[in-house]
């Protein structure tokens, strides 16, 4: 098992999920049922903010975060996380394993490959890597967005969306 | 008042499980126990303090700890909450008289309520660790925890 105790928070690698033109100075800890990170994915998108992605799933609060989070990764598999990603958000109620086929569906991936790779070891790793730096790094809420290294938990102001 | 300090005994207290038996310092023994006040089951926050807890308590449990959360609402209320946060962490309730372990351990707060703080007891009674939050409002993160597990 992983040592949760405290570490920095980890800067970008390359396999992290980055959006936006410019340099990313956010990183948001969030989770695909959670509504408040659905208001903040709003608000990074309507400012055309450059930000980076990592899941916080936590199932007791949110039961299918985790199986969403995964659905992500898989369709990133398949170069489509992040319309994966916005297709999740659209419809927050509707996250059940025939939902997340559906999405892969429209999305036209190949849908035996993504229901392996969504139930493989290598993407609950993946998922569970993003988690754990959240951990290390003291997040304790979804969403929490780190700027330039300080964290923000719940959805910021306008103010510091505005500076992304 | 403040957080009952690491090094000293855990002071003497009764708490009620979600049965209506007590938790008291005699439940302290052989195993490293973490108490998790906070200040009212239901106020809200989106992701819970317990629910984070809840997502790494095998680790927790593979180091030897067991968490408990404690605040002043009677059990009903807590099982409500334990049941609505879909959590398996036992709570203990402070609810009479109100606040008398709050008060024991330094966490009451000046209206009537827990603090957030964390408090581990080891296994021979005596506290390794304790954490208040400076407000009410932010969550201790679990990485705090599994500090003070590693440090023992």
């Amino acid at each position: 098992m992983s040592d949760l105790g405290s570490a920095p928070l980890p800067s970008l690698a390359v396999d992290d999920h980055v959006t936006g033109s410019a340099e990313p100075r956010a990183i948001v800890y969030a989770d695909y049922e959670c509504p408040y990170c659905a208001v903040l994915q709003g608000r990074l998108t309507d400012h055309g903010a450059a930000w980076a992605f990592r899941h916080f799933p936590v199932r007791s609060k949110h039961p299918r975060a985790w199986a969403a989070a995964c659905a992500a990764e898989a369709a990133g598999l398949q170069g489509r996380f992040w319309a994966m990603h916005a297709l999740l958000y659209g419809d927050q109620a509707r996250l059940e394993d025939p939902h997340l086929w559906e999405r892969a569906r429209r999305l036209g991936l190949d849908l035996e490959r993504f229901d392996a790779d969504r139930r493989s070891d290598a993407v609950a790793a993946r998922v569970r890597r993003d988690f754990e730096s959240g951990i290390r790094a003291g997040v304790v809420t979804t969403p929490t967005v780190f700027v330039d290294g300080v964290a923000h938990a719940g959805v910021p102001d306008p103010s510091v969306i505005e500076r992304l | 008042m403040s957080v009952v300090a690491a090094g000293t005994p855990a002071p003497d207290f009764t708490l009620r499980r979600g049965d209506g038996s007590t938790f008291t310092n005699a439940d302290l023994a052989g195993q490293t126990t973490v108490l998790v006040f906070y200040p009212f089951a239901f106020s809200p926050v989106c992701t819970d303090q317990l629910n984070l807890y809840e997502e790494v308590l095998d680790q927790f449990a593979a180091q030897g700890a067991t968490l408990y959360g404690v605040s002043c609402d009677s059990t009903w209320a807590q099982t409500a909450f334990k049941d609505k946060l879909g959590v398996t962490i036992d709570q203990l309730s402070d609810f009479e008289p109100k606040g008398a372990a709050c008060r024991a351990f330094g966490v009451l707060h000046d209206g009537g309520f827990p603090q957030r703080a964390l408090v581990m007891i080891g296994p021979e009674g005596a506290v390794q660790w304790s954490y208040q939050a400076p407000s009410p409002a932010e969550l201790p993160g679990a990485n705090l925890i599994f500090d003070a597990l590693a440090a023992r």
